[in-house]
């Protein structure tokens, strides 16, 4: 493999439908990117929108949902909620100057190997435009700025320091 | 309610295919349909180009296709069936192949032009059928054709190989269209099988040969006209009669464009429907009297 | 690295090479060498074959030598093997789910193409299986009881063996059939390919077998509408259309038939393909199981637009006397089932030959679909065996057979029918030996897999009939320039692809070899009973080699046409679905996966919001609490309550929120 950045995709395919499709891919022999790394779950309806923001924040690019599609949910209706979750995630991570690329949605049957290849070498080739989300990395970065902005103010009151013996007095004044 | 598209008539439908833009012209605008010609439209790129340099043939096309869109109308019309045949298999092209993608677009930008795909071509009958509608277009008959035997022919280059609104080997819209003004549609097996096309003037007996199995067989099914969509097509069906009688026999029947029957439907006169330009006119029917009274 | 250590931890790691299958993408050896590196790793291998019996028995062995207290195996697809891995971890003393299988076949080496990539996918993958396998706790299989009845959907020859296979090992059975009849498609056959045995013959003993069987109970006419509950213990509607007959009081005399007040029959009867005619009342075939009359209401002058006007003089019902069979008033009913397993052989449907216009079905009266010459060389259909042209009268003197039509086509189904070419050589052989005519087939490759197929083959060739191979252009009334010839007749256009040029060829009768079809509500019938289906649209089973005639479902088997085409023979051997059935029934229990959810009391708020997400109502609140409960047997653990539960008081057995964050943490570990 190249030493140039590769992209880290979570999946989380449900049982059913895209996980079986993704089993079906392989089967039929398809070759797509190696990038994407599956979780299984019993339904789409499973994933739980803190699992993407966890795997965002532990240094994945992007995270992908696999799920049945309407009507065929294995559970019912596993899917629709799984879709109105990630609606409102969407929503949330525009609000975090995430992109929206960085978050997909499908619905994949067990009969469509082809698409997992196609949503998978798709979705590969547009993180990798984007290039690195970098959460890991900003989290370090803030930590120490943080670090740095503790040590200053840390500093700044030891040099106030007589004057903040009379403070405790004065605050009931204030509440 | 007024409904507007970008019209390609190409080089045909300003020389020998007159009459279909003189009948189409009128008949549109009795639909309520207007039609905005390009401005400086160029050849679509058919016959002669398409045989020897396809891409080059494309990237004729592609001009027309980059004004259409600018023209800003959603959809472009081409009556013409080698227009439309070429314009879509551009598009194709432009969607499907990275390639040849490459070249138009590098052939447009050097004379500032772009090109989206997002115009899609659509042919007359097309439209007639999917977008005025059979009812809207009965409504508008005053004078219906009855007794009239139509055998309706469509050529090859509308359904083959795009057949986006009809049925490839037995396509159906012409028929429906020809009933709803009035005439008796009759079984014509041949309704895609070849004309001639440019054969009659390169290779003149297979080329007639062509045209008279369908001239025949029309005859034979006991039409008084045939109904066609492509000037090719009418060029070779009606101007060959001479030749043909020459050498198998006399097949005499008139070849007509579909909107000039739509046309004598709807009250217009022949004249104004370049009927008169045929060399086989079309017999003079009691249907076909001057209209009746009122209209 | 330092490891953590954890008495109660100790993980044993194994990589499967599948021969070659996952070691010549994935350096198998370099991943055990990376796991060996993880927290609580005590012992990591790599071998040939993990699902053999060494295999297991090394994952048994290591199990007590080393103290394993948890296991992963990194090999195919936890849908083929984690049952076989799981019961080698059971027998090893541990609890079967302190166990977590990685997919590094279908989902790696089968799929990728860069060694390196591949081995550090896997090594990402079998990372985060350690983490997890760390959280796994011990669970206990759930037993769910079967209830002994079972179903059968569909009455044609597949249900019917199957129907008959567990009713004859003692098992009840409800067999469903939605036309007045059962026998199926079977029923309208005249001979079978490749013995030419009488299809009646074969079927019809077994048709009123199955109608007498004191164990199976026939309902035809009738039609599966509802299932509801649980694996092996499922409620099923079916709704029983009115055949205005009570069946226990027809005997089948027909009086009522020879009775109508339409002296003559004249409405296009279904069972011989609109062929012949039939009476308002009628039995749809000699031999129909049950032996009932039905009236049809679209016809029957007692009816306008399905009501009943009472404006019939009802000779019927004079004719009918004493027995009183007839009931004008009878109503759609709904009749409830219990059963525990289900067999679905709900066939197939012939393509509809006028989605290929240029063949001329529906254009030319003689084009004709294979179906229908079905019954015109049948001695007990409507011409009584006599084959003739549309008119009625005039033998065929030429006959071409159109192959594949509705088959091996991108315009229509890509798939092979698998039975065409043989039952066109079947026609190909009755029609000649009927007619004496010139017959032809026009095939694009002769496909004759089976028992006696290919000498089946080579028989026709000898007995004189044409091959020509070719997919044909068109079918014709065109007659070009040899009027003589095909004045009057249907031409086939085709390019003979042996000889190499277009031939035109005249005939008088056009046989359309039409494919086979997943059934128009294949879609709907899936959906009620949960399965998955193909891309096709043909019923998915789990494993086409290791579980054929089952579905995702527990208790829920295929048989027959609905899967996918087949002949007869193949039918009735898949009929033995009913055996699988029959296993289960008699094992009396299903083993179902722990994945069930549970409230956790103390974090519970009673707020509501989960009850909502349940679709099967396991959810409900109990009042004096002011908790959620969730009814374990009721819950089919698809998590959508616990991904939903604001408080975090939801977890979902083998996949609760800390195994699933340790997963993530897995996948992305490695640098």
């Amino acid at each position: 493999m190249s030493n140039e950045w590769q992209p880290r995709i979570v999946a989380f395919f449900c049982n059913w439908c895209t996980y079986t499709a993704a089993d079906l891919a392989g089967v039929s022999r398809l070759k797509y990117a190696s990038n994407t790394r599956v979780i299984r779950l019993m339904c789409s309806g499973r994933v739980d929108p803190q699992f993407i923001l966890d795997a965002l924040a532990k240094g994945a690019d992007a995270v992908l949902i696999g799920g049945c599609h309407p009507f065929d949910c294995h559970y019912a209706e596993g899917n629709y909620k799984c879709l109105r979750r990630f609606q409102l995630l969407k929503r949330m991570l525009a609000d975090m100057g995430i992109e929206p690329e960085r978050l997909r949605l499908e619905w994949i049957s067990a009969a469509e190997g082809e698409k997992v290849k196609r949503v998978i070498n798709e979705m590969t080739a547009a993180v990798r435009a984007l290039g690195p989300l970098g959460i890991p990395q900003k989290f370090a970065e803030w930590d120490k700025e943080m670090e740095q902005f503790t040590a200053h103010v840390q500093a700044a009151e030891a040099l106030k320091a007589p004057c903040a013996e009379h403070a405790p007095t004065q605050e009931p004044a204030h509440v | 309610m007024t409904t507007k598209y970008s019209y390609f008539p190409g080089c045909s439908l300003k020389g020998i295919g007159r009459a279909y833009e003189e009948s189409l012209l009128p008949v549109f605008r009795a639909l309520d349909v207007e039609l905005e010609e390009l401005e400086d439209w160029n050849c679509c790129g058919a016959t002669a180009y398409m045989a020897v340099d396809e891409v080059k043939a494309c990237v004729l096309a592609s001009r027309n296709l980059a004004m259409a869109e600018k023209l800003g109308h959603k959809e472009l019309l081409a009556p013409c069936s080698a227009c439309y045949l070429v314009l879509n298999k551009t598009k194709h092209y432009l969607e499907d192949s990275p390639s040849v993608r490459g070249v138009i677009q590098k052939a447009l930008a050097e004379v500032d032009m772009t090109y989206s795909g997002n115009t899609p071509v659509r042919h007359p009958l097309d439209v007639m059928i999917n977008n005025v509608g059979l009812d809207a277009i009965k409504k508008r008959v005053v004078r219906p054709l009855t007794g009239l035997k139509v055998a309706p022919y469509y050529g090859c280059q509308i359904v083959r190989p795009y057949a986006t609104f009809d049925d490839q080997h037995d396509p159906q819209t012409m028929d429906r269209l020809m009933e709803a003004i009035g005439c008796t549609v009759v079984h014509y097996p041949l309704k895609t099988r070849c004309c001639g096309a440019s054969l009659t003037g390169t290779l003149p007996e297979p080329g007639l040969l062509c045209s008279k199995i369908l001239l025949e067989e029309a005859l034979k099914r006991g039409a008084d006209v045939i109904a066609t969509v492509c000037p090719l097509c009418q060029f070779n069906l009606d101007g060959y009669h001479h030749n043909i009688k020459k050498r198998w026999g006399d097949f005499r029947i008139p070849t007509v464009y579909f909107t000039q029957l739509m046309g004598l439907a709807f009250g217009l006169g022949e004249r104004e429907l370049g009927l008169h330009r045929g060399f086989i006119p079309m017999k003079p029917l009691p249907a076909l009297a001057p209209a009746a009274v009122g209209t | 690295m330092d490891k953590p250590t954890n008495q109660n931890i100790r993980i044993g790691f194994y990589v499967c090479h599948c021969g070659s299958n996952i070691a010549a993408m994935v350096d198998c050896p370099a991943v055990a060498k990376y796991v060996e590196t993880l927290p609580h790793v005590v012992l990591s291998r790599d071998y040939k074959y993990m699902c053999s019996d060494p295999g297991q028995e090394l994952i048994q062995k290591d199990i007590a030598e080393h103290k394993l207290t948890r296991v992963v195996v990194a090999s195919c697809s936890p849908l083929l093997h984690e049952h076989t891995f799981r019961g080698a971890v059971e027998a090893g003393g541990l609890n079967p789910f302190f166990f977590h299988m990685v997919n590094i076949r279908e989902h790696d080496s089968w799929v990728h193409t860069d060694k390196a990539e591949a081995t550090t996918k896997a090594k990402e993958l079998a990372h985060a299986a350690i983490m997890r396998v760390a959280m796994h706790k011990a669970l206990e299989v759930k037993r769910v009881p079967v209830h002994p009845d079972a179903l059968v959907i569909g009455g044609g020859i597949a249900g019917i063996h199957a129907a008959m296979t567990l009713a004859n090992a003692g098992k009840k059975v409800f067999l469903v059939e939605r036309e007045p009849s059962i026998g199926g498609h079977m029923a309208k056959f005249d001979k079978t390919f490749p013995t030419l045995d009488c299809a009646a013959c074969i079927l019809t003993p077994k048709m009123s077998e199955a109608g007498s069987h004191p164990n199976i109970t026939l309902l035809s006419y009738s039609e599966v509408t509802k299932l509801d509950g649980y694996v092996g213990n499922y409620t099923v509607t079916v709704k029983r259309k009115p055949r205005y007959i009570i069946e226990d009081k027809c005997t089948g005399c027909q009086e009522c038939v020879a009775n109508c007040v339409y002296k003559e029959a004249k409405f296009p009867d279904e069972f011989n393909e609109g062929l012949g005619k039939r009476k308002p009342v009628y039995i749809p075939f000699p031999q129909a199981t049950p032996q009932v009359v039905v009236i049809d209401p679209k016809t029957c002058l007692n009816f306008r637009n399905g009501e009943l006007t009472g404006k019939c003089k009802k000779s019927c019902v004079t004719a009918c006397g004493e027995k009183q069979a007839i009931d004008f008033n009878q109503k759609e009913t709904f009749l409830e089932l219990k059963v525990g397993t289900v067999i679905v052989t709900t066939g197939f449907k012939a393509f509809d030959a006028k989605r290929m216009p240029q063949y001329g079905y529906g254009k030319f009266p003689n084009v004709f679909t294979a179906l229908e010459i079905e019954r015109l060389v049948n001695s007990s259909g409507p011409t009584g065996g006599h084959v003739v042209l549309r008119d009625g009268k005039t033998e065929p003197k030429s006959i071409g057979i159109i192959h594949c039509v509705g088959s091996r086509d991108k315009k229509t189904n890509r798939w092979c029918s698998r039975v065409c070419c043989m039952y066109s050589l079947k026609l190909a052989h009755l029609l000649k030996e009927h007619t004496g005519a010139e017959i032809y087939n026009f095939y694009i490759d002769m496909r004759t897999p089976g028992k006696g197929y290919e000498e089946f083959y080579d028989k026709l060739l000898e007995e004189g009939v044409h091959f020509i191979r070719g997919r044909v252009g068109e079918v014709t009334d065109w007659a070009m320039s040899k009027e003589e010839m095909e004045k009057g007749k249907l031409v086939i256009r085709v390019e003979d692809t042996l000889a190499g040029y277009v031939r035109r060829i005249p005939f008088d009768m056009v046989v359309l070899a039409t494919g086979l079809e997943p059934q128009e509500d294949a879609q709907s019938i899936r959906r009620m009973l949960n399965m998955s289906c193909g891309t096709e649209g043909f019923f998915l089973e789990r494993h086409p080699k290791l579980a054929p005639v089952s579905t995702f479902t527990e208790g829920i088997f295929l048989a027959g046409c609905c899967q996918g085409p087949r002949d007869i023979p193949d039918s009735v051997a898949q009929a033995g679905a009913a055996a699988e059935a029959l296993v289960l029934i008699d094992k009396g229990y299903i083993e179902q996966e722990p994945n069930t959810a549970y409230i956790l009391d103390d974090e519970c708020c009673g707020c509501k919001s989960c009850i909502p997400l349940c679709p099967y109502t396991a959810i409900t609140f109990d009042a004096a609490k002011k908790k959620a409960v969730i009814n374990e047997a009721l819950c089919k653990g698809c998590g959508t309550c616990v991904a939903g539960c604001p408080s975090g008081s939801i977890v979902q057995n083998l996949f609760d929120d800390e195994e699933i964050f340790s997963e993530i943490e897995g996948v992305l570990a490695h640098e």
